[in-house]
């Protein structure tokens, strides 16, 4: 059994080997995992982290970049620890994305804005 | 204990599978090289991933030739590749 996330030498597109700045969500959410994972809160540690990214599933790693796969991580990991549920992450993404479509920095999909909260 | 290893020594890579969160990568598996580095001892990450408590396991810096890993290699043939082991993937080859 080989995970989404063990790929030595298998074939696959060039490594880009250049140096990339991180976007500012990416290192939020970067923040938000040591926070969650510190000593007081100890919800996630990092190999628990690593667990839940490789049991993404080959189709979702292989979709989501590095820090979208951490994000959808901890999704999972907040709702099984009990911390969050898929509804209150569900009714937080549709506020953004309302908000977002509201300033013109996002379009939503077609029958999108009645669903939204 | 059979899997305790000193600079120096070949050992085998065990070649299995199982499911679960695991560190030694499919690549390597069931291959062999020497033993260069003993580290000490850490908590097993496979059971960390689970929040699981267990024995230590020592961990080990083997050395593989990379003319064994991969049947196309292009390189130097004395070119080797250094990876980090832990004993319970080891056995003496």
């Amino acid at each position: 059994m080989r995970g989404p996330h063990d790929v030595g030498g298998t074939p696959d597109r060039p490594v880009d080997p250049l140096p990339h700045d991180l976007t500012f969500w990416e290192k939020q959410i970067d923040a938000l995992h040591a926070l969650i994972g510190d000593d007081k809160r100890r919800i996630s540690t990092r190999d628990e982290n690593r667990r839940y990214v490789e049991s993404l599933g080959h189709d979702v790693y292989n979709t989501l970049t590095y820090y979208e796969r951490w994000t959808a991580a901890m999704c999972r990991h907040l709702i099984e620890k009990g911390v969050l549920t898929q509804d209150e992450i569900d009714a937080k993404v549709g506020e953004v994305r309302r908000r977002l479509a509201e300033s013109g920095e996002l379009e939503l999909r077609a029958g999108e804005a009645e669903k939204l909260p | 204990m059979s899997n305790v290893f000193a600079p120096g020594d070949r050992v085998r890579v065990r070649e299995d599978f199982p499911p679960g969160h695991i560190r030694t990568p499919v690549y390597i598996r069931g291959k062999t090289g020497t033993v260069t580095r003993r580290f000490g001892t850490f908590e097993n990450p496979e059971l960390l991933a689970y929040r699981l408590e267990g024995p230590r396991k020592t961990l080990y810096e083997v050395r593989f030739r990379q003319a064994e890993l991969w049947p196309d290699y292009a390189g130097a043939g004395d070119d080797t590749l250094d990876i980090d082991l832990y004993d319970h993937w080891l056995e003496k080859a």
